[in-house]
């Protein structure tokens, strides 16, 4: 196992841990404001300070976290659930006016700008997680699609599929029972990846004010809340900060030891 | 030759000065290559305008009684409905939208009741210079650092920069902004905190005033460059003609400028390409942290005042800028390396 591989498990896990630590247990109740203790540096009481109404910094990063683990989910959740069947669909046939269909689609939603089109999305469909998700969501459907199609194309071309199409089972058993499983550790890797590109959309989409609303905290609008205190208090951004980073750099590393760690040819130049 | 493909000429030029190549080009099969381009590139747009003008036109809220409040009387908002064109089937105003659009009338803004045209072209001499900004920064930065990594593989050089990478791609643009603005405009008082000197206050000081967002969107940008620029080259440093002209007397220097770089730039081109578009996009929310009056700003004024018209017009103007500069890319692409045309 790589470096990258434990590294990127372990902060993976401690932001997981984090956040459902949260769901029993939080130093302070996280929409608990105390204008007398506000703008704390990081010391004994609050740990990692505390905010502009005195609430304590890092209850709101364990809860916080909650947020951006489901938004990101969800949205990889839609990527694959509706990418990985197309993908499937348009390997399997090849070069018909479906296979055709899906990837000039595939190549639109690439060509859209994806963070305009987020923000569109949220903007008239109202701000929140749900809009977020959708908005982040959309655009995992082609990544997914894409990667499987790639994959699957070359496992068509394969001995055992022959084999299996002798046996006669048709095009979407196939599919399901023979090219899934075998294309199942790219999905998890290019999940990895999506998942923390969703983090950082999520965290861009609260920070200007359309991902989750108040109370629900989010990491991104901790930071727009920062930004006018930031030389005040500074810890007030640095703390939300790091928490995307370390989420997000758990997660790459995460993804490049794990497409190392299942599959050994590609074990150079990753980009 | 048929007359009508002379126009591929100057673009042959393009690619010999490139290549070297001294074979003449197949022009039919280019012409045919050009012709598909052009059909996809004109495909997109269409599906585009669809898209935003469907999106758009779901948004919950009428425009109209937006703007007069809450106590305006019906018959007012029915004027004003009448005055904006929105009484009119949906089909006829997707027809005047994108027909105007063609002629180069946006149409006019409902709240500031100019010309739409006007306001993006203001708000352009802002958006485009950050982000071509932006994008000379990037490539200033990642070419030469995924060029030093690729050329010590495994080294501490290497590993220096690659850890770097990791950690540029998973900073979030904004929170950097941010950081920037507390070190250099805060702290050391070299720039200003936010806003825009302005062209007229001369080009130093606008310049000046899109330093830290240029900095700021181009870093995470770079890092994600700089470690295509190195995994392309080593590509092609494993590539046997690099061996043969290793073996026929060439130097690594030399090996790596003439053969090994001007082929690895191929996928980079693609990705600088791409870039421009998450440069655009990216630049909406930079904006926001510098209050720079670009065009993500006014994207989110005209969704807040829900000025429909300046939403579909502005978002569309973003998308077509970012199919174009794909398309241009794929011709390069093409033009670079004659293999790839034509097929994916």
């Amino acid at each position: 196992m790589s470096r990258s591989l434990v590294l990127g498990g372990v902060l993976t896990g401690l932001v997981l841990m984090m956040a459902a630590l949260s769901f029993v247990w939080t130093p302070f109740d996280h929409t608990a404001m105390n204008i007398p203790t506000k703008l704390q540096a990081p010391g004994a009481e609050h740990w990692l300070g505390s905010d502009h109404f005195g609430r304590d910094i890092l209850s709101m990063i364990m809860v916080g976290a909650r947020t951006s683990i489901a938004v990101a989910l969800v949205a990889v959740g839609i990527g694959m659930g509706i990418g990985v069947p197309l993908g499937l669909a348009a390997a399997a046939k090849r070069g018909s006016w479906l296979d055709e269909v899906i990837m000039r689609a595939n190549d639109l939603v690439f060509a859209f700008p994806s963070l305009v089109i987020a923000i569109l999305i949220t903007a008239i469909l109202g701000a929140g997680a749900i809009n977020a998700i959708l908005a982040i969501g959309i655009f995992n459907i082609p990544v997914f699609a894409r990667v499987t199609r790639g994959a699957a194309l070359s496992l068509w071309q394969r001995d055992f599929i022959l084999a299996a199409r002798v046996a006669g089972k048709g095009r979407a058993r196939i599919s399901v029972e023979h090219i899934l499983p075998n294309v199942a550790n790219l999905l998890i890797v290019q999940g990895t990846i999506q998942f923390s590109l969703g983090i950082l959309a999520e965290a861009g989409l609260s920070y200007v004010g359309l991902g989750a609303q108040p109370p629900v905290p989010s990491w991104g609008r901790m930071l727009a809340d920062a930004q006018t205190m930031v030389s005040l208090a500074p810890h007030l951004a640095l703390v939300p900060g790091s928490a995307i980073i370390v989420t997000v750099l758990g997660l790459n590393l995460l993804g490049d030891g794990l497409r190392d760690w299942l599959d050994p040819k590609l074990q150079r130049g990753r980009t | 030759m048929e007359p009508k493909q002379f126009w591929i000429l100057p673009l042959c030029g393009l690619r010999r000065l490139w290549t070297g190549s001294q074979r003449p080009p197949n022009l039919p099969v280019m012409g045919r290559y050009f012709a598909k381009r052009l059909l996809s590139l004109f495909v997109s747009l269409l599906v585009a305008s669809w898209v935003i003008f469907f999106v758009v036109e779901i948004a919950p809220g009428d425009p109209a009684s937006f703007m007069l409040g809450i106590n305006a009387q019906p018959d007012t908002i029915a004027a004003l409905r009448s005055e904006l064109g929105l009484d009119q089937s949906k089909l006829a105003r997707y027809i005047s939208w994108v027909g105007g659009m063609l002629t180069g009338d946006f149409g006019t803004s409902y709240t500031y009741r100019t010309p739409v045209a006007q306001m993006v072209a203001d708000r352009l001499w802002v958006s485009l210079p950050l982000a071509l900004f932006a994008l000379i920064l990037s490539t200033l930065i990642a070419l030469p650092a995924g060029i030093f990594a690729a050329s010590h593989p495994g080294k501490s050089g290497d590993i220096a920069v690659m850890s770097a990478t990791q950690l540029g791609i998973a900073v979030p643009n904004f929170w950097f902004a941010m950081m920037l603005v507390l070190i250099f405009a805060i702290n050391l008082r070299w720039f200003s905190a936010g806003g825009f000197a302005g062209w007229d206050a001369g080009a130093w000081a606008a310049l000046r005033s899109l330093t830290l967002p240029a900095i700021a969107l181009a870093l995470p940008q770079a890092a994600i460059l700089a470690r295509v620029m190195r995994s392309a080259l080593l590509d092609i440093l494993g590539e046997d003609f690099i061996r043969t002209a290793r073996a026929k007397g060439l130097s690594q220097r030399q090996v790596l400028w003439r053969h090994g770089l001007r082929n690895a730039l191929i996928p980079v081109l693609t990705i600088i390409g791409l870039q421009f578009s998450f440069l655009l996009a990216g630049a909406i929310i930079i904006e926001q942290v510098f209050y720079l009056p670009g065009l993500g700003r006014l994207v989110f004024q005209a969704i807040s005042a829900r000025d429909l018209i300046v939403v579909e017009s502005v978002v569309m103007l973003l998308v077509f800028a970012v199919i174009l500069v794909n398309f241009l890319v794929d011709l390069t692409y093409a033009l670079v390396d004659p293999r790839l045309r034509g097929t994916r």
